[in-house]
């Protein structure tokens, strides 16, 4: 495959102006599928489930099977409808989409068409310098996921090149909401800023809702990025391309920028952009072409008769208003009021994805400014370790505890960061870690005195210094105070006495 | 001692019941009329072979005092477009050659915790796509009247089943008429319920919003008792009915008593003049038309000026939706798999769907395709959902002013094997009266009404009432039959030709 | 009215993954032109004030609890599988090698 020529990013912004939108595919995790009372594997019961051991009889469409509706999974696509802006259709109804393929265990996916359950939103997005941004959203619709294929020779595993695939219907049905904007303006050379932004807007309000475990590594959240340029001046749209696979936030951010350098090299050379999927590449960071929209898409949809009309009422609607969230904007808003931080400190935390975990250590009782160092520096520092989420390791609340015994003096910071340590290691509450790892400071004078008076006479030069009023020498026996204190000392207090001491003596 | 082959299946139960017999000896009997006889008729693609274990064990626990359903011990034949796990189900089609469900239909696992005896898959037009039995992949059944005729369709199988005797009653599925118009051309009765009020899981789905399982019997009565076992509502089936439903066999009881014939309004369809049918069907339908008027019924001319589109509109309807019904037949998961070497999994799959579908299938799936595809959508398949409507709207208008409507079941009687079959347009009219039934959801029930003049083959007549009212059909079906049969001086299938090498 | 034409029906073999061979899709054209000539009537009366009807008894809202019911065993999924390995359905290759 050749390579794609590209153009410079600031040169293609200024002759053509981008387009966006974008197709976001969140799988919900209710217990059970969207059609079947099969487990549902985007579940965290299911995580491990071996290849189609959670198939009920129409995830793989037996003869004769038939598909029911999981409620629970329709108030969660309408709480999302909600949170995303949107009106609830008072009448709503499935539509099956026809076409072949071999994880589609029907050869139709139920899908919504012209009757979507949520339509005519807008989400606030927040770019990272705190900018919000207007995502005009046409419409969300609940579908099923397909199975999953594995590719089984050729050289890499992918599909070009493979002998033969294997089918495994454990994600077929699993439910989904697909999320489609509107063609979004204006974002210019933001725009791809604007799509990590947008993906990531997406995630808080489905985190918010607990509709999903969001996790794009997973699957839980995908997205499908449509771009395509005009020429400055020009009024009608370009033709779109549609990049699928984008399986996380910095490679939308990534795939946005190269399709837009992309087509401007190929407008600028007077070319024309093929309207077709094309498939992103995290190892080379660009997108080849995948099949080009044809007469094979035509997907025949027509109402599914197996299923009814989904007609929520007034009462449900309001009342899942009623229990939503605060949207993740206005809540940024908010908590940054209440915290007091500064601009980049608060924008820090709010780029790192931990604030829900700073707002729940603050609820728990720690101040805004010590919430923020726990979670910023040291449990950031060991989950980049670990190459896990900050979030796994530690619960806010037990950060809140820990901060506690460092403000009442039981520990010192150095202290508790080992008491972290220990917290994370499953060794119990930082209460618990503090009493089994005998931690806390030495809060005893007398203890105190009497390391102190060992080690000035051990060291009667500093002491003769520190009598001379060479105070800074002190540091020295300090030191070898708190060594033979292994650290659980009060450093501070440890002067104090030291001074008193060499003065005494 | 009696042959148990002739008796109806509410007299096999009662006297299982009573212990005069056992169902062993009633499931023993239908075996071996079926070893006799099948072979001519070739009603069955399986017989089950465990069927007398069944019987026995019902037996044994009818001994031992558990109370047991009012059909337990009585041998059942199952269309074989219901799912089954311990027989293979096909729908008739080489596609599905040996498929073994790992799950029973709804109506087949209801009928077993009942204590039916399951004796074997009768036979179907391929994914009951037809009106005479010949498009089965397993070659045709034959119609007990005659042995070189039709035995209507699509579920020839069950019908000729019953007719023959190899079975005392069956359960068929009826999208355009396929319970219906084989009981019209076998003498038997056979019901299509209300839409939603019998459960279609497990039912080989061909046109799903038209789809209905239904019971198949040689009495009314015996219909009524087999969809008090196989109906009412099943959470596996989004489309079925949560309404309590009352007894169909108590409906049929009472009626065979002919009091609810007294100030009956039945409506005739103005559209439907007697120049459409053969001579000797429509002479069948006034002779039954003037017993019922003669006992106090009123015949009211009533108007359905849409069911001339009725034939259309289903022609549209059934094959986009068995189009994508059919998709799952794909050789990736159960089923033919037909391998084309050097192929990838599109070309095999393409292969299959041509080797494993018949003429008629393949006809139909591309005619639903086209009908589905774009461009073309609004003109045919959204039509085709409007006439819906229009013909919803005709019964509503009708069953203001009449109880019932009647029509003959079919147009003609049982036509020669292979005399439509390369006619396509022909065979599809054959279900001009039972079509317009299934686009509107209401019930309709079809029972002898005689035998033609001309050709002295049995004719059907059709009741048809509003949505729910399914007792109202087994109560006017159980008193039309009493007087029909009390006017013949015997049932209708006396005089059928007698089958089978030991008669 | 007819428009079905030997592409045609060619094009809708791809769509229904039927492989047709010459003499079917010359059958299947001339049978389809007669029987759409016969449908085709549905449209005189199907005007724009009359409601579709998908559905013959008008339900709505049906749903199933959220709650884990009967599933298949690895081995009822595969039973009647052309070609499994590793517990999965096995297919040949999905696309020709030029993709
Ligand atoms: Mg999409
Ligand atoms: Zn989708």
């Amino acid at each position: 495959m050749a390579k794609a020529a590209l153009m410079d990013f600031d040169e293609a912004l200024k002759l053509y102006e981008p387009v966006l939108g974008f197709e976001v595919h969140v799988e919900l995790n209710t217990e059970t599928k969207m059609f079947s009372p099969a487990g549902n594997p985007a579940h965290a019961s299911n995580h491990d489930a071996a290849p189609n051991t959670l198939v009920a009889p129409v995830d793989m469409g037996l003869p004769g099977s038939l598909p029911v509706v999981n409620e629970t999974a329709v108030r969660f696509s309408i709480s999302l409808g909600l949170a995303l802006g949107c009106q609830i259709a008072p009448s709503s109804r499935f539509a099956r989409k026809n076409y072949f393929y071999p994880d589609l265990g029907k050869n139709y996916q139920i899908s919504q068409y012209d009757e979507p359950i949520a339509f005519e939103g807008q989400v606030q997005v927040e770019l990272t310098d705190g900018t919000v941004f207007d995502v005009p959203i046409e419409r969300a619709h609940m579908e099923e996921d397909a199975g999953k294929l594995t590719h089984v020779g050729g050289a890499t595993g992918r599909i070009q090149g493979a002998e033969y695939s294997l089918v495994d219907y454990n994600r077929a049905g699993v439910p989904l909401v697909e999320i489609v904007t509107k063609p979004i303006f204006g974002a210019e050379d933001r725009a791809p800023e604007l799509a990590a932004a947008y993906v990531r807007a997406i995630r808080d309000i489905v985190l918010s809702l607990g509709i999903s475990e969001a996790r794009m590594e997973r699957g839980n959240l995908r997205c499908d990025a449509n771009v395509s340029l005009r020429p400055r001046g020009q009024e009608k749209l370009g033709t779109r391309t549609e990049t699928k696979n984008v399986n996380s936030m910095r490679s939308v951010e990534r795939a946005v920028r190269h399709e837009i350098q992309r087509q401007a090299a190929i407008l600028a050379a007077g070319g024309t952009i093929t309207q077709e999927t094309r498939h992103w590449h995290e190892d080379t960071g660009t997108t080849s072409p995948g099949r080009p929209k044809s007469d094979a898409d035509d997907y025949r949809y027509f109402p599914e008769p197996d299923l009814l009309p989904v007609a929520p009422s007034r009462e449900l609607i309001e009342g899942l208003r009623a229990e939503l969230p605060e949207p993740p904007t206005a809540r940024r808003r908010r908590l940054k009021a209440e915290w007091g931080f500064a601009d980049i400190d608060f924008q820090g935390i709010v780029n790192a994805g931990l604030l829900t975990e700073v707002d729940a250590t603050v609820a728990a009782g720690a101040s805004p400014t010590a919430a923020r160092k726990w979670w910023m520096s040291e449990i950031s520092r060991l989950a980049n370790a670990e190459g896990v989420e900050p979030s796994s390791l530690v619960e806010p609340a037990s950060i809140a505890a820990l901060q506690k015994l460092v403000d009442d003096g039981t520990l010192t910071d150095k202290l508790a960061r080992q008491v972290l340590e220990g917290v994370i290691a499953g060794e119990g509450t930082p209460q618990e870690v503090v009493d089994a790892r005998g931690l806390a400071v030495v809060s005893d004078d007398g203890a105190l005195i009497a390391a102190i008076d060992e080690a000035l006479v051990a060291q009667s030069d500093v002491l003769a210094k520190i009598r001379d009023g060479k105070v800074q020498a002190a540091g020295a026996v300090i030191g070898a105070v708190m060594k033979a204190m292994k650290g659980q000392a009060d450093a501070a207090r440890v002067r104090e006495l030291v001074l008193e001491r060499a003065a005494a003596l | 001692m009696t042959d148990l082959t002739r008796l109806s299946a509410a007299d096999l139960a009662s006297q299982l019941s009573t212990g005069e017999i056992s169902s062993v000896e009633a499931t023993r009997a239908h075996l071996e009329r079926i070893a006799d006889v099948d072979g001519d008729v070739h009603a069955f693609l399986h017989v089950s072979d465990h069927a007398l274990d069944v019987a026995a064990d019902i037996d044994r626990r009818r001994a031992a005092g558990e109370h047991l359903g009012e059909l337990a011990g009585v041998p059942l034949a199952i269309k074989d477009v219901l799912v089954t796990t311990d027989m293979p189900s096909t729908s008739g089609s080489k596609i599905l050659e040996g498929f073994l469900s790992p799950y029973d239909a709804t109506v087949v696992a209801r009928a077993r915790a009942a204590g039916l005896v399951p004796l074997g898959k009768t036979n179907m037009d391929e994914f009951a796509m037809g009106s005479s039995t010949e498009h089965s992949a397993y070659g045709p059944t034959h119609n007990p009247w005659d042995l070189d005729r039709i035995p209507g369709g699509s579920g020839g199988g069950s019908a000729a089943a019953v007719a023959a005797f190899e079975a005392p009653i069956a359960l068929g599925s009826d999208t355009g008429g396929s319970i219906r118009q084989p009981a019209h051309v076998t003498g038997t009765v056979g019901m299509k319920p209300t839409y939603g009020g019998v459960s279609r899981f497990g039912a080989i789905a061909l046109a799903s919003s038209l789809d209905q399982v239904g019971p198949v019997s040689r009495t009314v009565l015996d219909s009524a008792l087999l969809h008090d076992v196989i109906g009412g509502h099943d959470p596996h089936d989004a489309t079925s009915l949560t309404d309590a439903w009352p007894s169909f066999a108590a409906a049929a009881r009472e009626g065979a008593s002919g009091e609810v014939l007294k100030g009956l309004r039945v409506g005739v369809i103005k559209e439907l003049p007697d120049s459409g049918f053969q001579a000797g069907v429509s002479a069948s339908f006034r002779g039954a038309l003037a017993l019922l008027e003669a006992q106090g019924a009123e015949i009211v001319e009533i108007s359905a000026p849409h069911f001339e589109y009725g034939v259309a509109a289903y022609y549209l309807i059934l094959p986009a939706e068995a189009s994508s019904n059919l998709a799952k037949f794909d050789s990736v998961r159960f089923g033919l798999r037909v391998d084309v070497p050097g192929g990838t999994v599109e070309d095999v799959m393409a292969a299959t769907r041509d080797a494993g579908f018949g003429d008629e299938v393949k006809r139909r799936i591309i005619l639903g395709t086209y009908a589905l595809s774009a461009g073309y959508y609004d003109a045919y398949y959204g039509s085709a959902q409007k006439v819906r409507t229009l013909i919803q709207r005709d019964f509503d208008a009708a069953f203001a002013q009449v109880d019932v409507i009647a029509t003959p079941s079919a147009p003609t009687t049982a036509f020669k094997l292979g005399e439509k079959i390369d006619d396509p347009l022909q065979m599809y009219l054959n279900d001009v009266t039972t079509i317009p039934v299934n686009l509107a959801g209401v019930p309709g029930i079809s029972i002898p009404s005689g035998l033609a003049e001309e050709d002295g083959l049995p004719v059907g007549i059709q009741f048809i009432a509003p949505a729910r009212e399914d007792a109202r059909l087994y109560r006017v079906g159980a008193a039309a039959e009493a007087l029909l049969v009390d006017s013949w001086g015997g049932p209708l299938l006396d005089r059928a030709p007698l089958l089978g090498g030991n008669r | 009215m007819s428009e079905i034409t030997p592409e045609l029906v060619r094009h809708l073999g791809v769509l229904a993954r039927i492989q047709l061979d010459d003499d079917e899709v010359e059958r299947l054209t001339g049978q389809l032109s007669v029987i759409v000539d016969n449908i085709a009537k549905v449209s005189e009366v199907a005007t724009p004030d009359v409601p579709a009807t998908s559905h013959p008894i008008p339900l709505e809202n049906v749903f199933r609890p959220d709650v884990v019911g009967q599933m298949l065993t690895v081995e009822q999924v595969l039973q009647n599988a052309p070609d499994a390995a590793d517990n999965r359905f096995r297919v040949t290759a999905i696309l020709g090698e030029e993709q």
